[in-house]
């Protein structure tokens, strides 16, 4: 029997989450969304989703003070980002006409716009990206295990993570410019795209997660 | 590698119950919304829309259960549509696992309720519906017009021009059927999808006409849609989403496999 919290700052929806959860998760096992620090100090993994703006996710985890949560279970137990969960933990965000984050990993994060053709008419790219897309995986990583190689994932997203650090790529998605779609580093990985809408392979992912060690090499 | 173009098959749902006599031969129960949804996971379904036809009033909440039901068993996206007239109506169904609402009427007589929702929630949670019919006649340059109740009520609001001020005002995708061509097995209105989806930057779904597979595809291809809607081919297992998907790669469309 395990504990996993599910991070509840106020920012969305944490049902379908929840539930993709249980239904990858030990029947002993417990999925707990929660906003107490302590209730998440005290489980064993903790998956910190999110979505809309970078401001609003950032103010929202001052007013929960839950900054120093994320960080610490980003620091020391098996860690899922989601979607803007992935966000936050890089530097700074170009939303919102510049947004600090948490800067728990070197890098930024940037507006499509900004750097691919976007809008209406043929040959642009429409914003937000939303849809399935092809994650390749950059680097072998237990929670890629039993998912092939360029699987689809869901995606609704109109900012994307640009990392300082090469090193942290563990997966990688086209869309007018290639970015990253996955990041892992020891006990932390974080996903831009939604596993918990993503079918079978989100399934999987998070499947890998609820038994994931935290170490980020095969053994 | 790039953004596969989504095949959504859409579900009509009269208190509780999907209507339209879903004939899967191997389903128990055709009218319960979370098996069939399941099936369509099953066979590839990219996302599913549900449309809520209940009329009465009454019935309200229950969509609310359906949505609940499906999303704790069903981990693709989830769009609900029929009858979305306050922030709280939207809440409560991504609360219940939704991951868009359309809105379709309350945007008409309200724009501003758009501009409220997508502030509130987030614009990829917004689909706004348009229901657009051809008024052009002969050698006139085409021009679409909105309609309402299903297709009775005129509103002489241009459907292009609609759709540029919806994605002003917030909306995150556009469901765009043809009332000229929906139910007729015709294919889609290819003209109005392509004049829709070229003029706006966010996502358009072609709805309206599916008849055969290569009107999937050519909604697509000609249409400039990034995602296909269908009900009936998919309901009366005339074929199945993998059949779609698979002819929809054969003529060079990314789809997700």
């Amino acid at each position: 029997m395990q504990k996993i919290a599910i991070i509840d700052y106020g920012i969305g929806n944490l049902y379908s989450v929840s539930k993709a959860l249980e239904q990858v998760a030990g029947p002993q096992d417990r999925v707990i969304t929660t906003s107490r620090p302590e209730a998440i100090a005290s489980c064993d993994r903790v998956v910190f989703p999110g979505q809309g703006a970078a401001k609003d996710c950032m103010q929202a985890l001052r007013t929960h003070g839950l900054e120093e949560t994320v960080m610490e279970a980003a620091r020391n137990k098996p860690f899922l980002g989601i979607c803007m969960g992935m966000q936050v933990l890089m530097t700074k965000s170009e939303e919102n006409q510049g947004t600090g984050c948490l800067a728990f990993y070197e890098g930024d994060v940037k507006y499509f716009g900004n750097h691919v053709s976007v809008g209406a008419g043929e040959d642009r790219y429409k914003v937000p990206h939303m849809g399935w897309n092809a994650v390749r995986q950059d680097q072998a990583h237990p929670l890629w295990a039993g998912i092939d190689q360029g699987s689809y994932f869901y995606f609704v997203h109109s900012y994307f993570v640009h990392c300082t650090d090469p090193a942290l790529v563990a997966g990688t998605t086209e869309y007018g410019l290639p970015f990253t779609s996955a990041i892992a580093k020891d006990n932390v990985f974080a996903l831009q795209c939604h596993p918990e809408k993503s079918a079978a392979s989100g399934l999987r992912l998070l499947q890998n997660f609820v038994h994931w060690d935290g170490e980020s090499r095969i053994h | 590698m790039s953004l596969a173009k989504r095949i959504i098959p859409c579900l009509d749902v009269d208190a509780g119950r999907v209507v339209k006599g879903v004939q899967f031969v191997d389903i128990r129960d055709a009218g319960d919304p979370v098996e069939v949804a399941k099936r369509y996971d099953d066979e590839g379904a990219d996302e599913i829309t549900f449309l809520d036809i209940t009329a009465s009033s009454d019935n309200r909440n229950t969509m609310v259960h359906v949505v609940e039901q499906v999303a704790a068993q069903v981990f693709i996206p989830l769009t609900v549509g029929g009858g979305i007239r306050t922030v709280k109506d939207i809440r409560t169904l991504l609360n219940a696992g939704a991951d868009k609402v359309a809105i379709n009427t309350a945007a008409v007589f309200n724009p501003e309720f758009v501009c409220e929702a997508s502030a509130r929630t987030g614009a990829q949670c917004i689909v706004v519906a348009i229901d657009a019919k051809r008024v052009s006649t002969g050698n006139e340059a085409p021009r679409w017009e909105l309609f309402t109740h299903g297709g009775r009520k005129p509103t002489g609001l241009e459907a292009i021009a609609w759709a540029k001020k919806m994605e002003a005002f917030g909306a995150g995708e556009i469901l765009l059927t043809s009332m000229d061509c929906d139910g007729m097995k015709t294919g889609f209105d290819l003209e109005l999808t392509r004049a829709v989806s070229e003029a706006v930057g966010i996502p358009v779904i072609a709805s309206g006409g599916v008849g055969t597979l290569e009107h999937l595809a050519e909604g697509v291809s000609l249409g400039c849609a990034d995602a296909v809607l269908a009900a009936s081919i998919f309901h009366f297992g005339e074929y199945t989403i993998g059949q779609a998907k698979a002819y929809m790669a054969s003529k060079g469309i990314v789809v997700r496999t």
